[in-house]
């Protein structure tokens, strides 16, 4: 891959495969350059807000797969009637072969890392019983909380602006060094 | 606010719809998209709508500062103490399986099965998201009576 | 579908580099609102509901109305500066540079074989069905179930969060007459 620097003609399917990454860096150095150009602190935190907002539309586009849904199960694939223990049993013998199917059926080309054989996920997901295919559910779940965190996160950068607000009457960067040398 | 009737009669209507959506939200998180996270912040929206159409004190009257206090730490306390009650019954922290029971899972009504409780892992994650929901409400309200607090007092 | 990406990832481009440029802070917070909405758009898209979701109640909602409240207790406009930000520009398109390098060995987007896809073996939608008997929601039996104890340390991020706002905002009434700061003497 190292040739790559020197063969910087991008091909089609390059573009294809990688443009949702660089929609995202384009979007990341935005909310960068107002964190490290501006001096108004709301302006500073309106660049991480977006810088962050980019964070999560990376992490979302990397769980994307193509032709999937949401990783919400339809009613095919859902045990509704599970509440007894005998079922569930039954459910779980039910996805053993299954698994042990697939790590029969690993192609050659997928290089296992470690022990455990990787397998593509279409025969992954078509062990529902609808054969959809479903996005993956983990960059979404840590982005659900990286939001709700986020939003804490910057409750607390304004109020600690409201207060220097309060102490210092303003809220440039340059003028509130200019008062610390002061005093 | 009070020379914008347009607003007031608007947010009126919208603001019971808003609450139920959030409740909406937050109990069948487990079915839909949702969960305590979106359905705190959905319920903690209305009750700013509110706050800023008419007013913050009209605001501390339907939610006073003191109980929105409390629910910070209860809805932490719900989540912990659902870890700590599956500890008590013989199983790991939060390891909701020791949590199934037989108890009304499930009633037939005129031959249709009905669910009542949600049993096991279920009811695990529904106490989990009841616990979220709570705090992240009564913190997103908190956030909002402190900042709006300021403003009255510094003018 | 296609087109609708295109619309969506332009307006992003677009709104993001209009906050960067304005200087009217009122402007800036409400593109602020409106990047978020067309990311949650995106990420809507993106087969991610309840992101979304989260992203539209969080980021164009709450996250709008306290930057608003800051504004309205600071001030509304920014400090004007003639310079133009070489050196920023500069460092912001040297890192997106060496960024945009890095993705070349990226699995590429929508990839079935990605490694995130692929690991663990079998993933969290497989599993789910007989650990969770029937939860159709896989998002939240992993928030809730597989990951409870990161769930749980980010409630009490939240929680910690609620208290420090509450310690660095809240006027006691006793402690204002001590507190003898410029601005408090209308309390």
């Amino acid at each position: 891959m190292s040739n790559d620097l020197w063969q910087l003609a991008i091909t089609t399917e390059q573009f294809k495969g990688l443009y949702n990454y660089w929609i995202v860096i384009f979007l990341m150095m935005t909310g960068f350059f107002i964190v490290i150009s501006r001096k108004n602190m709301i302006k500073t935190v309106i660049g991480l807000n977006i810088f962050q907002t980019s964070v999560f539309l990376l992490y979302i586009t990397m769980g994307k797969v193509n032709n999937g849904t949401a990783p919400i199960l339809g009613p095919e694939d859902a045990h509704h009637d599970d509440h007894s223990h005998d079922k569930s049993h039954d459910a779980e013998h039910a996805a053993h072969p299954f698994l042990n199917q697939i790590s029969e059926q690993t192609p050659a080309q997928n290089v296992s890392v470690g022990n455990e054989p990787t397998a593509p996920l279409e025969v992954l997901a078509e062990a529902g019983n609808s054969g959809l295919i479903y996005s993956n559910p983990l960059p979404s779940v840590l982005m659900l909380t990286a939001i709700v965190v986020g939003i804490a996160t910057t409750a607390l950068a304004l109020a600690l602006i409201v207060r220097i607000r309060e102490d210092y009457g303003t809220i440039e960067e340059d003028e509130i060094l200019i008062l610390d040398r002061e005093s | 606010m009070n020379s914008f009737p347009i607003v007031r009669i608007v947010s009126k209507i919208l603001i019971p719809y808003i609450l139920l959506f959030g409740l909406y939200v937050q109990f069948h998180g487990d079915f839909g998209p949702g969960g305590g996270f979106q359905a705190g912040v959905i319920l903690a929206s209305a009750l700013i709508l509110y706050g800023l159409v008419f007013g913050i004190p009209a605001a501390k009257a339907v939610a006073p500062p003191w109980i929105v206090e409390k629910f910070i730490a209860l809805g932490v306390l719900v989540y912990a103490g659902t870890g700590v009650a599956t500890m008590l019954l013989g199983g790991n922290f939060l390891d909701y399986d020791v949590l199934e029971h037989h108890f009304l899972t499930e009633i037939t009504v005129g031959g249709q099965t009905l669910h009542m409780l949600p049993s096991g892992q279920h009811l695990g994650i529904f106490l989990v998201e009841v616990g979220v929901g709570i705090t992240v409400t009564a913190v997103m309200l908190m956030i909002f009576y402190c900042f709006a607090g300021r403003e009255t007092s510094s003018e | 579908m296609i087109y609708i990406d295109i619309i969506i990832l332009t307006l992003l481009a677009v709104t993001a580099v209009t906050v960067a440029r304005i200087r009217d802070l009122w402007a800036a917070v409400m593109f602020t609102g409106i990047y978020s909405f067309l990311g949650a758009s995106w990420m809507l898209l993106l087969d991610a509901p309840d992101v979304a979701f989260t992203e539209a109640a969080v980021g164009a909602g709450i996250s709008t109305v306290l930057l608003l409240v800051t504004l309205a207790l600071t001030s509304k406009t920014e400090k004007t500066s003639v310079s133009v930000p070489i050196v920023p520009l500069l460092v912001v398109i040297g890192t997106g540079a060496a960024l945009i390098y890095g993705t070349l060995d990226m699995p590429h987007f929508g990839d079935p074989d990605a490694p995130v896809h692929t690991h663990p073996n079998p993933g969290f939608v497989e599993r789910s069905q007989p650990d969770m008997h029937g939860l159709p929601n896989v998002v939240t039996a992993v928030l809730a179930s597989y990951r409870g104890y990161d769930t749980l340390g980010e409630t009490a991020v939240i929680f910690t969060a609620g208290i420090g706002v509450l310690l660095i905002l809240r006027r006691e009434k006793t402690s204002t007459e001590a507190d003898d700061s410029t601005t408090e003497g209308t309390s």
